[in-house]
């Protein structure tokens, strides 16, 4: 891991992501939004944490921004219309990020090297989900089941 | 060289930051929800990130959490856009600013 | 003898590589992923090229014509002038196609195929990208192409294009759920989501005779039944080709697509289709493993090729045999069949599991399988399907 690789991988995902959140058109942006994400899963890469940068890819590329796009067809007639931005909003952002920065920079015991590790296998994660982790694991099903069905009762055809 | 945590903490605040301008500064439903699941990646990148760099990095909980988070995040998502989805039947626009009605 | 032969590759590999002794870490990492990489694409776009003129062979033995045989000897020169044609042909961009867009969608979907296959393990010692979750990787990989074929469908500005993205898309989803229960059983039973280690659970033969390949167990033999047509389908190949279907809807996704554009779409199709087939072998058929003990000496990569090709000449058959369906036969087959029975692949390989993985085992996680398929063909009412089509009208 070297600080060159993490340069050469931030740059796009940031630009990706700033473009996400500044673009006209909003087909585009959602695809920079998937740019975005994986520049952070190859990111997830460059930190050891293989599975989890896996998982994002998966759930993120094939689900939630598919998602997105069939929602943007559906409530087509509607871009476009909304242009304008709220300036307020904008500042707040600026302002988050400055303060954020400066703390990050102002902090001295956060400018650590990471230790050395030996890469996390998948097997690990399992056998941690399977047992100390087993109760937020059923959770975490029970909630995608409620989402699921929240989700498919939201968007019924209301009969008439 | 190899990079401090710094470096990766820098990485997602201008991430979560870019997802909060999304969130805040755009009007179009759809466009928040982008941004929140922008800012709900950097969290993650910070969780991954403090892990990575903490002495005790054996231990799986940064790597578990991030999968929880990102469970839940999908949750939201599909949520998210069925209501999108919904209001817009209802209302015919997916302008936040002219929701203001709470009679149907 | 045999061994030499078997790495064969792999010694020209690291001969190669010998070159670079003294060069820093990086420069021989890289070095080692270029080659691998050139080795990939050298021998799958030979095999595309390949197999672009063996299936329009063999279906027209299938159809009771010759097929190409004019370029070449046996016209096994077709590839070739099929793609000097498409070199020189004009690039049509339509005038408000979204220009970035259009432009991507091919290079992503065919960056999505070449990457999937870096995952195979092709022979002994012979992965071209080792990785601990590389199933995880693959479907990962292949998921991205629901966005770049959204992404033609969208970029391309025609109600076609947009049409064949949809159905596309929607078949893709509905068949990547199964694909990836059918992948389960297999990850529980080896304990690993790494394919060399998968390959390497299915060595031996049992009484020396029967190759241990999970294709040979109930769970393993109906699993890899609903992977392959569910393979089939995420390849849009004949049975399943309804968003491109030619009569309907002109070329779906790809209508606005000509010259190289089309033809990388082609090739990623293709190779889509091999990293579908190559996992295929590797999880269910023993990936590079012999099928018999006395022909171990033959180098491991050939059985590998082997099955690859057996399986690729299944679906070049299907596709000069089966009529198309509809899309609501593909969704209804994907919904309320496929997905039931490949849970039930996922107890029955517990059942095995648990009881003992000998025969007992066998019979039971067969009883399993058969129960389900049973109540499913009850519950479902298949004989209704033949019924006489009755048509109704959008309103």
């Amino acid at each position: 891991m070297s600080s060159a690789a993490v340069v050469i991988i931030a740059i796009p995902t940031l630009a990706a992501a700033l473009a996400a959140a500044t673009l006209r058109n909003l087909m585009h942006a959602t695809l920079s939004f998937a740019v975005a994400l994986v520049g952070v899963a190859a990111l997830f890469f460059l930190l050891g944490a293989e599975f989890v940068g896996l998982v994002l890819v998966f759930v993120y590329i094939g689900a939630v921004a598919v998602l997105i796009v069939f929602t943007i067809l559906l409530t087509r007639r509607d871009v476009g219309k909304n242009r304008g931005a709220n300036w307020g909003g904008a500042f707040l952002a600026v302002a988050v990020f400055g303060g954020l920065t400066w703390a990050i920079f102002k902090t001295q015991s956060v400018a650590v090297v990471a230790p050395y590790v030996r890469a996390i296998t998948v097997k690990r994660i399992g056998e941690a989900l399977m047992t100390s982790y087993v109760w937020p694991l059923q959770c975490v099903g029970l909630l995608l089941t409620a989402a699921l069905i929240g989700a498919l009762v939201l968007v019924m055809e209301e009969k008439r | 060289m190899t990079p401090t945590l710094q470096l990766f903490l820098f990485v997602s605040v201008a991430l979560f930051s870019a997802g909060l301008l999304a969130a805040l500064s755009r009007r179009h439903a759809i466009f928040i929800l982008i941004g929140i699941e922008m800012m709900l990646a950097a969290a993650n990148l910070n969780f991954i990130a403090f892990w990575r760099f903490s002495p005790q990095s054996q231990a799986v909980t940064g790597v578990l959490i991030a999968i929880f988070s990102i469970a839940i995040a999908a949750a939201e998502a599909a949520v998210g856009l069925a209501l999108v989805i919904a209001v817009y039947r209802h209302y015919r626009t997916t302008n936040v600013d002219r929701l203001d009605q709470l009679k149907g | 003898m045999s061994k030499s032969a078997d790495q064969v590759f792999v010694t020209a590999k690291q001969w190669l590589l010998s070159w670079l002794t003294g060069a820093p870490v990086w420069a021989v990492q890289i070095a080692s992923s270029l080659l691998n990489i050139f080795a990939l694409l050298a021998v799958f776009l030979t095999l595309f090229a390949l197999m672009s003129v063996l299936e329009r062979k063999i279906l027209g033995r299938i159809q009771n014509r010759y097929g190409p045989n004019r370029v070449g000897p046996f016209g096994l020169l077709q590839p070739v002038a099929d793609g000097i044609k498409m070199l020189i042909k004009e690039d049509v961009v339509p005038a408000r196609a979204d220009k970035l867009v259009h432009f991507l969608a091919p290079i992503l979907i065919a960056a999505a195929a070449i990457l999937a296959l870096g995952i195979i393990p092709y022979g002994r010692n012979m992965t071209a990208f080792t990785i601990d979750g590389g199933i995880l990787f693959f479907f990962a990989v292949g998921s991205t192409t629901e966005l770049a074929v959204f992404m033609a469908g969208w970029g391309s500005n025609n109600k076609f294009s947009m049409l064949g993205a949809m159905r596309a898309i929607a078949q893709m989803i509905s068949y990547e759920l199964p694909l990836i229960i059918t992948v389960l059983p297999v990850v529980m039973v080896v304990g690993s989501l790494k394919p060399d280690r998968i390959v390497a659970a299915q060595a031996g033969y049992t009484f020396g005779l029967v190759p241990r390949w999970f294709a040979f167990t109930p769970w393993g033999a109906t699993a890899f039944l609903l992977f392959f047509v569910s393979g089939l389908v995420e390849s849009n190949r004949t049975p399943f080709d309804v968003p491109e279907g030619e009569s309907e809807i002109v070329a779906g996704h790809m209508t606005e697509y000509s010259g190289f554009k089309y033809a990388t779409f082609f090739m990623a199709e293709y190779l889509g289709m091999f990293a579908i087939t190559g996992l295929a072998a590797t999880l269910f058929l023993g990936g590079w493993h012999s099928p018999m003990q006395a022909l171990q000496f033959v180098p491991s990569y050939v059985w590998f090729f082997a099955k690859l090709s057996t399986l690729l000449f299944v679906y070049i058959w299907l596709r000069g045999t089966l009529p198309r369906t509809r899309v609501d036969q593909i969704m209804n087959f994907a919904w309320k069949f496929i997905l039931p029975m490949s849970f039930s692949c996922v107890i029955a390989a517990a059942v095995w599991h648990y009881a003992g993985r000998g025969l007992r085992g066998w019979l039971w996680s067969l009883f399993v399988i058969v129960f389900v398929y049973a109540a499913l063909s009850i519950l479902l009412d298949t004989r209704r399907k033949f019924a006489p089509r009755v048509y109704r009208f959008a309103e």
